[in-house]
């Protein structure tokens, strides 16, 4: 059976560690020639430099051809055909599909219509599990375990779908508990609530961006979008409340990383980039060592 | 109508010597019933009287259809708009047995998905859901992984 990977319940806890000790082999010698010229085609139906350029690189550093769609609006989509048809001829010239696009679920009806295996890089508001992977990854590399660590989660959350799949990831570990930082219009959805209820793992909610983050092992930023907000008034409110500053780092403990999925607006001050604390800009590099675990994975070379 | 025509009409109606007798089923609901089932489709002898009393629904509809015997997994499709249809599987003009539909774990095609962002909004897919609670129902969209629940459930 093809191991696609759709969204990040897919994989099992053992899968977790599985991509977290390869992406570790792989960050000690990242050139690998496993795919030994297979075409991987990265099909971006929605543009995403970052992902894509995270991919290609991953792909190119395991010896993989690349081919693909980097401009939606120059693709066979722009006129109009539909993703089953792409697919359905992609997937006889690939051997692996990765795929950006703009509509919740596509991926999983991609995997669906596909022989090939397909790699999620981020189906409209629903899954980006490449990015949780590759967040475990950082929390593992900044606090040594995945275990009893204490989570907070900082700005949009209603809509922000990393922060939903890194909640349900790190569940799977022991004794985390989750803060969660947010205007009430933004706050976490209650299936996630109930999830981490019926899980019996703690949660707290906050509304206030204060000294509370003293107790943090790991600060998960998200951006505050203003086309979130039915009242522009409302937005300029929450906008300032929610920007994390230097200042506020001060009694926080010594393992404390800051992550955030980038791209940032100004929800981190630039006076937090030269803490030693702020890991957002080496949690990027991991995306390379992570996807290229996960595709090592999903082709069956590790 | 006098008292004889209407007898004429309820043993018309009423005879079917073997098949099954779907009764309370939501009277606006019955040409879906019909849709679900099939029925449309089928060469059997059906009949069916809409927009009659039920002390339970307001108004309910009945379906009856001859030398057919529908399948629980044929039948519980249409759990989710006639939660409270029963059948009654009639053999040489007697009722043999009678069944109440149950909700099924999953539900294939039959409802659209609440998310208009959902791939199975833009293309032809056939919907899937996992039935992840029943009171009131909540449904699991397989794609897009959004909860439908009770009444945002649309027929397709």
């Amino acid at each position: 059976m093809k191991k696609d990977l759709i969204s990040i319940t897919d994989y099992s806890k053992e899968e977790y560690l599985k991509i977290m000790r390869l992406a570790a082999e792989f960050e000690e010698n990242p050139d690998q020639d496993l795919l030994g010229g297979q075409v991987v085609a990265t099909l971006f139906f929605e543009p995403s430099t970052r992902t894509r350029l995270s991919f290609e690189t991953a792909i190119n550093r395991l010896g993989g051809k690349i081919i693909g769609i980097a401009d939606p609006g120059s693709s066979s989509a722009a006129k109009g055909e539909s993703l089953h048809d792409s697919i359905r001829m992609v997937s006889q010239y690939a051997n692996l599909i990765v795929m950006r696009h703009p509509l919740d679920g596509a991926a999983r009806y991609a995997a669906e219509v596909s022989p090939v295996p397909v790699i999620n890089a981020g189906d409209g508001s629903n899954q980006h599990p490449t990015q949780t992977l590759l967040d475990m990854y950082s929390i593992l590399k900044t606090q040594g375990t995945l275990d009893n660590l204490n989570i907070f989660m900082v700005g949009d959350l209603k809509y922000g779908r990393t922060v939903h799949s890194l909640l349900m990831a790190m569940s799977a570990f022991k004794n985390p508990i989750f803060n969660f930082i947010s205007p009430a219009e933004l706050q976490m959805p209650n299936e996630y609530k109930i999830y981490l209820r019926e899980k019996n793992i703690r949660y707290f909610e906050h509304r206030e961006f204060s000294d509370i983050i003293s107790e943090a092992d790991i600060i998960y930023m998200t951006r505050v979008q203003k086309e979130r907000f039915s009242d522009p008034i409302e937005y300029e409110q929450v906008k300032n409340a929610y920007v994390l500053r230097n200042a506020m780092l001060e009694k926080t403990k010594p393992n404390l990383r800051i992550l955030h999925p980038l791209p940032r607006v100004n929800e981190i001050h630039t006076d937090v980039d030269t803490n030693e604390k702020a890991y957002y800009f080496n949690q990027a590099l991991n995306g390379v060592y992570t996807r290229e675990a996960i595709i090592a994975h999903t082709m069956n070379l590790k | 109508m006098s008292d004889i025509s209407k007898r004429k009409l309820k043993l018309k109606v009423s005879a079917i010597k073997e098949g099954t007798v779907i009764d309370h089923i939501p009277a606006p609901f019955l040409f879906k019933v019909i849709a679900i089932l099939g029925l449309d489709k089928i060469k059997n002898q059906i009949t069916f009287g809409t927009n009659l009393e039920s002390v339970k629904l307001g108004s309910k509809a009945i379906i009856k259809v001859s030398d057919k015997f529908f399948r629980n997994d044929e039948i519980n499709k249409i759990a989710l708009i006639a939660p409270h249809a029963n059948l009654n599987i009639i053999k040489n003009y007697e009722v043999v047995e009678k069944k109440i539909v149950e909700i099924p774990n999953e539900i294939k095609g039959i409802v659209k998905c609440i998310n208009p962002q959902c791939i199975t909004n833009h293309e032809k897919v056939t919907t899937c859901f996992k039935v992840v609670a029943t009171n009131p129902i909540s449904l699991k969209c397989k794609y897009c992984e959004k909860l439908t629940i009770g009444e945002q459930i649309r027929i397709q």
